[in-house]
């Protein structure tokens, strides 16, 4: 292995498969015959310029920043959760179940309550492949990824079958009571006398997605499991000789993991929503993979780059808005970022390995 | 005369690494030449070099004279280099046969390549007393004939250099003498034999003349008949070397560790563990001797927690639960059972944690090292900083990966840690594999001084004479069974051989 300051490795070979992708895209939308520039300044206007703007982009930031979270956790352990999408749905059930049953005092209560019953359903949707994966050896990737499908389904029944109200055309729940309702970034800040948009829909949640990157950031590098969770994703053979519990790290690990995508529900169903519809997700589970990637599986990485979708979501669909610029172009542009920061990663990273570390001989010595 | 081998101001660089610097070498026709160094000495990025692995920097290659240019293996074969691996390059399921013609069959058809390397393996047997059945299936042959076929095969492509790197290190002792009957066959032949080893004796043994390399610079090539053991040794080190281990007499107290009737089947039903019956006492060595792939790592393994078996054990007279999967590595470590692996790189160390990540691995439970679920890093980090001093790690820096340390600085951070935990019973497995000769004399002394504080020690090792120099007792396996059990001072190499082998002396247990 190369050995690559951590700067370069940090910050580095990011930069530079987001300025690859961004070159790309330029070139996309050159084909199109539009101009690259003003998109980049229509999309930075619409997602940074205005409070209103931030608003959205801070709260697609959110639910990156759990789904990456939840991503990266496992990773840690070598455990490739691609179920974020499922255990988010799940985590939606959990929040609707607590909005809606539970006559809620106070939002503050019912903000920890909702999150504790998102959290528990999102890692109890990942309880059995985290078990058939560790005793069957059943593979984390298909089985997580076949509970996304579960997942789905299981909610289109609930939402249409069981818990829409009586009368209600729309697979969706009843509207959660007043006292749940969440304080948006607008209500925060105006007793701080900054003016922020009322209807962007950012809320407190944002500031429970920074409080779980420390919280993650102190169990993977300060905790006795974190250390165990690493080692076991290091080294199989080397956490066995050490005595650490294969089945036991599986379990425990991917059910933070799930957890933390089942949390991302307190944004979006809580907070935005204030009711549960269908597909509320929206594909935030699966961008996490690429936060996750991105952000090195670092809680700061991950903090970032979920930053960084959150400005490319918002963009987007500003540029659909106010563009010739095609819906599925945006979605071109958002898959390049992926494809380079996550995907393609080795390309950049293995020259830049190569122009920081000499050549090694790659035939053991003897 | 011409050397059949010259080599002239060869260099090879990785990066700043300078693997071989300005090497020359002559190896006139007709001998066998050692070549003897540390690890990261330089040796196998030489013999990459020749046999066209590698492309040197600078300098000259002279095959008989004639100035030639490695590009690749194919190269190197067509100018009559042979190469015989440490890990033999055969296929499993072919026939011996099918082996030697792989990579140089005559036509698009079979048949007549292997009626053509039928009647030639016939006459290089006879030539060179190279027996192997032409049909046998290679899973079926034994580690020394798989030598053998690969020998075979350099020879089936005209080689008349022969390279062989660490050969008898999955040999027997016996298995290592008909190597060394067949190599001097060879040389007699005229065919040149270029032979890299840590191994002293075999030098001593085998060779015409020795080159030894350190540092990528070849420091020395003499006659072996004009050398000796400490010679070399202080050659390749750099400084003077105690070979043999000064030990005290044991004095042994009461038994520590008793096994009965072991037995251990592995996924496909075969049995790897045929009722192993030991013991060892407080302050003394076991060592376990045998042919690599013997049921040793099985033993190892069934003792430490790491895979559950039947049969009995008792620690200081308790018995203790080696059957049920709750019986992990981490109960045993709880009890006092200490375990260097044999393997640190793949179990001993997460290669990608710090030195002081990797000091507590296994004993992160200790109230020393984390509190209510918290690692307490600070403190983990000065005891490794001090534990890396008094085992003198090189870099002694705790911040640095596992993986950046050397071979032997590696296994200096496995042994510190199991040893300072001051066990009940120290299982070793292969304490100075691929450790260089400075740090394996460092290791052997703190073995020894373990045992004198009255731990009981199981040491499995493959390499005879660190059994030898260590034990008290040595105890031999084959084919998962106990063989004999002996007295280190009253039984010796040759007999240690033959029990390796599976043969019980007259008189044996």
């Amino acid at each position: 292995m190369g050995k690559m300051p951590n700067w370069a490795d940090a910050v580095l070979v990011p930069v530079i498969s987001l300025l690859l992708a961004a070159i790309l895209s330029a070139l996309v939308i050159l084909a199109i015959g539009e101009d690259p520039l003003a998109a980049l300044q229509l999309m930075v206007k619409g997602a940074l310029g205005s409070s209103y703007g931030w608003g959205y982009t801070l709260y697609y930031t959110t639910n990156f920043i759990f789904t990456g979270l939840a991503v990266a956790v496992a990773f840690h352990a070598r455990l490739f959760n691609i179920g974020g999408e499922g255990q988010a749905m799940l985590g939606g059930l959990g929040v609707a179940l607590a909005c809606l049953y539970i006559p809620w005092p106070h939002w503050a209560l019912a903000l920890v309550g909702a999150t504790a019953t998102a959290a528990l359903l999102g890692a109890a949707w990942t309880l059995l492949p985290a078990y058939l994966q560790a005793r069957r050896g059943s593979h984390i990737v298909i089985t997580t990824i076949m509970f996304n499908f579960i997942a789905s389904a299981l909610l289109n029944y609930l939402l249409v079958n069981v818990m829409r109200p009586k009368g209600s055309m729309d697979p969706a729940t009843a509207k959660f009571a007043e006292a749940t309702h969440l304080p948006t970034l607008h209500d925060m800040l105006a007793p701080l006398g900054i003016a922020f948009s009322k209807s962007a829909p950012a809320n407190i949640s944002l500031v429970i997605a920074v409080l779980a990157c420390g919280a993650v950031w102190v169990l993977i590098w300060r905790t006795r499991l974190g250390y165990e969770i690493r080692a076991f994703g290091h080294s199989e053979p080397a956490a066995h000789y050490a005595g650490i519990n294969a089945t036991r790290i599986t379990v425990a690990t991917m059910l933070i993991s799930g957890g933390l995508a089942g949390m991302m529900a307190i944004n979006t169903t809580m907070g935005e929503a204030e009711r549960l519809v269908l597909n509320s997700v929206e594909g935030a589970g699966f961008i996490g993979i690429a936060v996750a990637l991105m952000g090195r599986s670092h809680p700061a990485g991950v903090l970032l780059a979920a930053l960084l979708f959150g400005f490319l979501y918002q963009g987007g669909a500003e540029l659909a808005l106010w563009t010739n610029i095609p819906r599925e172009l945006i979605v071109v542009i958002q898959a390049l970022v992926i494809l380079f920061t996550g995907a393609l990663d080795n390309m950049v990273r293995m020259p830049l390995e190569r122009l920081f570390t000499p050549r090694k001989p790659s035939i053991k010595k003897g | 005369m011409t050397p059949a081998i010259e080599l002239q101001g060869i260099s090879k660089a990785f990066g700043p690494v300078h693997a071989n610097k300005d090497i020359a070498l002559r190896v006139l026709p007709g001998t066998i030449h050692g070549i003897i160094g540390e690890n990261g000495a330089g040796k196998s990025t030489l013999m990459s070099i020749l046999y066209g692995f590698y492309r040197a920097d600078a300098g000259e290659i002279r095959i008989h004279g004639t100035p030639v240019t490695l590009s690749d293996s194919q190269a190197a074969i067509a100018a009559g280099i042979g190469m015989v691996f440490q890990h033999f390059k055969l296929v499993e399921n072919f026939t011996v046969l099918e082996n030697v013609i792989l990579g140089a069959e005559d036509g698009r058809l079979l048949r007549p390549s292997l009626a053509k390397a039928r009647k030639e393996l016939r006459a290089l047997a006879e030539d060179y007393g190279l027996n192997v059945d032409p049909d046998a299936c290679i899973e079926d042959l034994g580690v020394g004939f798989q030598q053998r076929v690969e020998i075979l095969k350099a020879l089936y492509r005209k080689a008349d250099i022969l390279i062989l790197d660490e050969p008898t290190g999955v040999l027997t002792p016996a298995e290592a003498d008909q190597l060394f009957r067949i190599l001097r066959r060879l040389r007699d032949e005229g065919k040149t034999i270029i032979l890299i080893t840590h191994k002293l004796r075999e030098i001593m043994e085998i060779t015409d003349t020795v080159s030894v390399m350190r540092r990528g610079q070849m420091t020395a090539t003499l006659p072996t008949a004009s050398t000796n053991p400490e010679d070399l040794a202080e050659r390749m080190v750099g400084r003077k070397v105690l070979l043999r281990i000064e030990k005290a007499p044991a004095q042994p107290g009461a038994t520590v560790l008793d096994v009965q009737n072991l037995c251990l089947q592995d996924a496909t039903g075969v049995a790897r563990l045929k009722s192993v019956s030991l013991s060892v006492r407080a302050g003394e060595i076991l060592g376990i001797a045998g042919v690599a792939g013997n049921g040793q790592s099985e033993l190892l393994q069934v003792l430490s927690g790491m895979r559950p078996a039947q049969g009995q054990v008792w620690l200081n007279g308790q018995p203790i639960d080696i059957a049920t999967p709750r019986a992990d590595a981490r109960t045993r470590r709880a009890l006092g059972i200490g375990h260097v692996p044999e393997d640190r790189q793949r179990e001993g160390l997460i290669m990608q944690f710090s030195a002081w990540e990797n000091s507590v691995f296994g004993y992160h439970h200790d109230s020393g090292w984390q509190r209510y679920g918290m690692m307490q890093n600070a403190a983990i980090r000065q005891a490794a900083a001090a534990q890396m001093h008094r085992f003198d790690v090189r870099p002694p820096n705790p911040a640095l990966e596992a993986r950046h340390f050397s071979g032997g600085n590696q296994q200096k951070l496995v042994v510190a840690r199991e040893i300072e935990r001051h066990p009940q019973l120290l299982l070793i497995g292969q304490p100075t594999r691929g450790v260089d000769i400075g740090a394996i004399e460092f290791i052997h002394q703190q073995i020894m001084a373990l045992r004198d504080q009255g731990t009981a020690i199981l040491l499995v090792s493959v390499e005879l004479d660190e059994i030898l120099s260590l034990s008290d007792r040595i105890a031999v396996m084959f084919d998962g069974q106990i063989m004999g059990e002996r007295a280190a001072d009253a039984t010796d190499e040759r007999e240690l051989g033959l029990l390796m082998a599976g043969m019980a002396p007259a008189g044996g247990a």
